[in-house]
């Protein structure tokens, strides 16, 4: 009873907790939101033939109108081409790969990152994109075509971009002591967060070791599980988007994660900073991706054409959080936003330092995964490996117990 | 005319029972090319501490939602009829919250500035670590399941006859070996199906591990989830694993039917 009663106590302040997290962050109002396109009979092209296409997109990554100052930005691509768009999400690469692969299931528009990108364009999965269809391309900067993933611009066009960057705790370390080494240090035993996916944790170990962070040799790769276990002691949990929770309420001192999300958590708390490392990062990039199968190329196109159009990239960036790839959406951005070496590191810092994911081959990513399972299921104190035989065995010794009692019970009734 | 009763269910079973475990089976034997193959079970023999962690953690759980609900489950079959509902739906309210509501607000009373870290540092005592151990993970187990451990309980204690105990203190029985020797021995049907309710979905749970395990204390759920979601998509490994964990389940289960009597078993 008490086990409930605390338990619907800890959920009403979750959920209060929730609704004053919400009315925050509209009192914080931005000036409202609005667009203009430029080419009006372009998206009008389809207008009337009633059709419709599905967007596959990542969990809250486009403006929903959820509070009144952003944008619907869907509503308003069916309202200026009457194409319709039917909206669902995914949380992760592996999740969109893996529906993609169990077929069943067509979408016109995914939006996945650089490396899940590369793997697709190898397997076949995507649909070259007929840039004659996207006036608005030439509104991407100048680095962001022809990217490593998808040599020659040919089947994707960047969505957002950012960086992996370290979020720490302000009122327990101090900026100029954060580097990847924080993650291993042992003074900070279980106030240490960590990726909870294989690629993004490897790449934190082989930043610290100098390796390359799309090396495939199995010696470099063993070499960073290897740091990895070694940090295993000292982290308190490995997450994803927990992360949010867990900085915030001051669980945990630094965790690593991505640039637009800090700068989220930053703008909500204020014992939380972050910083960039000056040894390097990975710099991912989200692109938006035509799938095979797709039933209305043409409506797709034009809905990725609206996605550059200036105001709508802006409108994306500021909702988001994430690095808009679009020069003219950048112009129009705040000064403040604009200087933020985090969001929009200078390009010598990104040319040198920063690297691009490349999709691995199918046995360097067979590797690592072998190698992070085994790492997250290693335990330095393997308790009992005879717990399962023993418990077998109990439960044979028991059933014997029964089944002989049984009979001898039996034999005493027959007299 | 019975069996025009059951085609509905007989096809439901055909279609999104049988049909998926042949799936299962066939995934498990075939490598990624296609083709039968044995590696993708021998391979799952690397993660045998993974199954040992799960087997031992779930039994664990089990056993604590037992010992729980076993005297609730007393208290509640010889409770006042007007009172029996009321109880029983409280027992019930859990399962009502959707189940990852619950979990995450364990995460928040465990955390290191938790709730019950919080009450302590108030007293100054220090906080000391809940959250992200395999306790924790134990914890979620139990009060997810709890439910699916007193409903039988309750259904078999709630029948057993009156009559059978007030003849058994006729015959001297006092309170203990009335217990023992009359209402346990009756009741084992329903101890058995909530083991099977509880230790079964325990074992393969995957979400509360992550959210109260911090990721480290990893169960053959994760396991699975990771081979379809994890880095190589490996539907192969995958289906082996699952194979293997329902080869086990279904070892521990008819073990544990030998405990029961031949009165047949609550079927709920």
């Amino acid at each position: 009873m008490k086990r409930i009663l605390i338990s619907l106590l800890a959920c009403s302040t979750l959920f209060l907790y929730g609704c004053s997290h919400v009315a925050d962050e509209e009192q914080e109002a931005i000036e409202e939101q609005t667009f203009t396109v430029a080419d009006k009979a372009y998206y009008e092209q389809l207008k009337g033939q009633n059709v419709s296409i599905n967007v596959y997109n990542w969990g809250d990554y486009i403006p929903d109108g959820s509070d009144e100052r952003t944008l619907d930005l869907n509503k308003e691509f069916t309202s200026l081409t009457g194409i319709k768009v039917n909206y669902s999400t995914y949380a992760t690469n592996e999740e969109l790969y893996a529906k993609l692969k169990g077929g069943g299931s067509t979408y016109d528009i995914i939006i996945p990152s650089d490396y899940m990108i590369s793997r697709m364009i190898k397997e076949n999965m995507l649909e070259p994109i007929d840039m004659e269809m996207i006036p608005n391309f030439k509104y991407i900067m100048e680095s962001f075509r022809d990217p490593e993933y998808d040599p020659g611009s040919k089947f994707t066009v960047p969505y957002t971009w950012g960086t992996v960057v370290l979020i720490y705790d302000n009122t327990a370390l101090d900026e100029n002591e954060v580097s990847w080494e924080t993650l291993w240090d042992p003074k900070l035993a279980g106030n240490i967060l960590m990726f909870d996916n294989p690629r993004d944790a490897f790449a934190v170990a082989e930043e610290l070791l100098g390796y390359d962070l799309n090396t495939e040799d199995p010696e470099e790769l063993r070499k960073a599980a290897e740091l990895l276990k070694e940090q295993k002691k000292y982290v308190q949990a490995y997450v994803m988007d927990e992360i949010f929770d867990k900085m915030g309420a001051g669980e945990a001192i630094i965790a690593p994660y991505y640039a637009g999300d800090a700068l989220i958590l930053k703008n909500e708390y204020d014992h939380i900073s972050y910083v960039m490392p000056d040894t390097g990062t990975n710099r991912f990039v989200d692109a938006v991706c035509i799938p095979k199968g797709s039933k209305n190329k043409t409506a797709a196109e034009i809905y990725i054409n609206f996605l550059c159009e200036p105001d709508v990239a802006l409108a994306i960036s500021e909702y988001i959080g994430y690095s808009t790839p679009n020069i003219e959406a950048y112009d129009m951005l705040d000064d403040e936003i604009k200087e933020n070496d985090i969001l929009y590191p200078d390009e010598d810092y990104l040319e040198k330092k920063t690297v691009i994911y490349r999709n691995l081959s199918d046995d360097a990513n067979l590797l690592m995964q072998t190698l992070w399972t085994d790492m997250k299921s290693s335990e330095e104190q393997t308790p009992n490996r005879f717990i399962v035989p023993a418990f077998m065995a109990l439960c044979v010794i028991a059933s014997l117990t029964i089944l002989i009692r049984r009979y001898i019970k039996k034999k005493k009734d027959i007299f | 005319m019975k069996k025009l009763i059951s085609a509905p269910y007989l096809l439901w079973m055909a279609v999104f029972i049988i049909v998926p475990l042949l799936m299962v089976a066939y995934f498990a034997f075939t490598g990624s090319e296609g083709g039968f193959t044995l590696d993708n079970l021998a391979a799952v023999s690397q993660y045998t501490n993974v199954f040992i962690r799960s087997i031992w953690l779930a039994a664990i759980a089990t056993v604590i939602c037992l010992i729980i609900s076993y005297p609730l489950a007393l208290i509640l079959a010889r409770m006042d009829k007007s009172y029996q509902s009321t109880v029983l739906m409280i027992v019930m309210l859990p399962m009502w919250m959707n189940f990852l509501l619950g979990t995450y607000a364990w995460m928040t009373i465990l955390g290191n500035n938790g709730l019950i870290n919080m009450f302590l540092g108030q007293l100054h005592i220090e906080p000391f670590k809940m959250l992200n151990t395999p306790g924790a993970v134990v914890l979620g187990m139990v009060y997810n399941y709890l439910p699916y451990m007193i409903l039988p309980l309750y259904t078999v204690i709630a029948k057993i006859d009156t009559s059978i105990v007030e003849a058994a203190q006729d015959l001297g029985c006092n309170g203990s070996k009335v217990l023992w020797r009359v209402i346990v021995p009756l009741s084992v049907p329903g101890i058995m199906s909530g083991i099977t309710m509880v230790f079964v979905p325990a074992i393969s749970t995957f979400i509360i591990s992550r959210m109260l395990g911090g990721g480290s204390n990893l169960l053959i759920g994760d396991l699975i989830e990771m081979q379809f979601l994890g880095n190589s998509y490996n539907p192969n490994l995958g289906a082996a694993i699952s194979l293997v964990l329902m080869v086990i389940i279904l070892l521990i289960m008819t073990i544990l039917n030998q405990f029961d009597n031949d009165e047949g078993r609550v079927l709920i």
